[in-house]
């Protein structure tokens, strides 16, 4: 197996009026498993992203209870999200011969590399492990494979990344680039043109901020947890004091690159209730790929997109808004978290109320849980706490995150409101 | 400020050439009259492949901004801190482009709501222009 194709993009349920998923509750996540964390690579092939995202799907496997002959199926999402680690600086004896298993992991390098030897099965999805998720739900619940890893390596290389060179620009930057807008500002602009259309300001995210930090605290496997526990003591005055990166958007309300990776072992509904733990069924998945106007999202396109993706998710689950027990949608920018909780109107929460709700109880404690994972402001950046602690939650596992109301059903997403992926689960397939 | 010069390919060459000649031009769609920006191949609205440059007036509003302190941009990190700021046009609201306001004082009190006409503005790496916005005082 030497290469891998993308998943097929009409199988992804991206449209409103799907209907009940026909798939639903047929597949559970009955395995999770993470790597350790660091915030760089140092070049030590025993912490690279190919030797991680084996240690973790040795551990999803361990979780379920099972070897890895029963693995028919890898579903990997194969690039990080950091830099590449670069043909300069010299590539390594195999299977660190490439990119591959450095700076991305894919499907065919951990089934070849990991002798995962009766894999009939595997898909790429591009950009996140939400959407590797969501095609794993698809593969399993549609009955081309029976027991899959959902796999993603992230990492960070020495040095600053992601710059922009150049004095020229082609392509659809040619539109952004000469004035420096990128997802940064747009996420700064869109954030203040919702505090400009409900009358708030970016001193009421602090709240919402520390509960992040405050969730990480309880989060064994996050970086801050693992690597900078002084980090998590994040007070509001130092919120408010952080250096702006674009404004209204500060250092603490961006995520912090991180190196690591995740498994997910999805399996039938039948074959998981055999398994060492108590499955979480998947209730229906949803995609979100939101076509903009114009070069940048408004406030209403980014409201609109939200309360799309929210349709999808309860009308494909069959569940409403009042049964959604925990929830935990995307803070890898916290500034359009609220966007996603009003648009799924998440404890009644309406547009233009999330600020409110913030400064409410919303610890892991109290009566409103939000994004009890912590997300990856509370435990760095993945993309996947969020799928991780709601499954956690479900089998009652997440130890002192574990929210104290009931905790039978899900959802989890990221990335954007305009570019997502979303998982509903349950404690039932029904 | 100096900026990254864009450079025009098929579907844009239209617009650049237009900023070199001080003219604001949009794309519009002769099938349905739809104003788009960036111009596309398709007419967002109907699909038509059938398009002409629609000259606009040069003047617009100032939809809302944020202050860049940390840019990716290598081009435009000296400049630092700087506006970003969406202008929307009088002629089409809906049609959304970008400035630094030069002129512009970079604090809280970028006036959001305030009219501003089109300038056309060097760019750093080309002969290239690009449309730039200045508040009508």
């Amino acid at each position: 197996m030497a290469s891998t194709e993308w998943f097929q993009t009409d199988r992804y349920r991206a449209k409103e009026g799907l209907g009940v998923w026909e798939h639903k509750g047929k597949a559970a996540i009955a395995g999770l498993g993470n790597s350790p964390t660091t915030r760089r690579w140092d070049g030590d092939l025993s912490t690279s992203l190919g030797a991680w995202a084996i240690l973790a799907a040795e551990r999803a496997l361990d979780d379920a209870g099972i070897t890895k002959d029963e693995i028919d199926g890898v579903v990997s999402c194969p690039q990080g999200m950091g830099d590449e680690w670069g043909a300069e600086r010299g590539y390594f004896a195999a299977p660190y011969d490439t990119e591959d298993g450095l700076s991305g992991v894919s499907a065919h390098w951990l089934v070849k590399n990991m002798g995962l030897e009766n894999v009939k099965t595997t898909y790429h999805a591009p950009g996140c492990m939400s959407t590797a998720l969501v095609a794993g739900a698809e593969v399993v619940g549609s009955g081309e494979a029976k027991t899959i890893l959902v796999i993603r390596g992230t990492g960070n290389m020495p040095g600053r990344y992601h710059q922009t060179p150049g004095d020229t620009v082609g392509g659809p930057q040619q539109w952004t680039n000469p004035w420096g807008w990128q997802l940064i500002p747009q996420i700064a602009f869109g954030f203040d043109q919702y505090c400009r259309k409900y009358g708030s300001n970016h001193d009421r995210m602090a709240p919402f901020v520390l509960n992040q930090r405050r969730n990480g605290s309880m989060f064994p496997e996050g970086f801050y947890y693992q690597n900078r526990p002084d980090d998590l003591n994040l007070t509001v005055d130092d919120y408010l004091a952080s250096r702006w990166i674009c404004k209204p958007m500060n250092i603490n309300d961006c995520d912090l690159p991180i190196q690591t990776a995740g498994a997910f072992l999805i399996t039938t509904g039948e074959r998981a209730r055999q398994m060492k733990k108590k499955p979480v069924y998947i209730l229906n998945h949803v995609q979100q790929r939101g076509v903009v106007r114009s070069s940048l999202e408004t406030l209403d396109e980014t409201e609109e997109f939200s309360l799309s993706i929210a349709k999808k998710c309860y009308e494909g689950s069959g569940l409403t808004a009042s049964e959604v027990d925990v929830f935990n949608p995307y803070d890898g920018f916290t500034l359009f978290t609220q966007s996603f909780l009003e648009g799924f109107g998440w404890h009644g929460v309406k547009h233009g109320e999330a600020h409110d709700f913030y400064g409410d109880d919303i610890r892991v404690e109290g009566p409103h849980p939000f994004s009890s994972s912590g997300g990856n402001n509370g435990n760095g950046r993945t993309r996947w706490w969020g799928f991780y602690d709601s499954v956690q939650q479900l089998r009652g596992e997440a130890g002192a995150r574990q929210v104290q109301i009931k905790a039978e059903t899900a959802i989890a997403g990221a990335f954007t409101p305009q570019i997502s992926d979303w998982l509903v689960l349950g404690t039932s397939p029904d | 400020m100096p900026k990254m010069s864009p450079v025009p390919d098929e579907v844009s060459q239209g617009f650049w050439d237009a900023c070199n000649e001080g003219r604001l031009v949009v794309q519009s769609c002769n099938a349905c009259s739809w104003l788009q920006h960036p111009p596309r191949p398709e007419c967002y609205n109907c699909g038509s492949t059938d398009s002409v440059w629609r000259e606009m007036s040069g003047r617009g509003k100032i939809h809302g901004y944020c202050t860049m302190y940390d840019s990716r941009i290598r081009a435009l990190q000296e400049h630092q801190p700087f506006i970003i700021a969406v202008i929307e046009l009088e002629d089409a609201p809906e049609i959304k482009m970008f400035s630094h306001l030069p002129g512009t004082p970079v604090d809280d009190n970028v006036p959001v709501g305030a009219t501003v006409e089109v300038v056309y503005e060097d760019t750093k790496g080309s002969d290239q222009k690009v449309a730039e916005w200045k508040v009508v005082s």
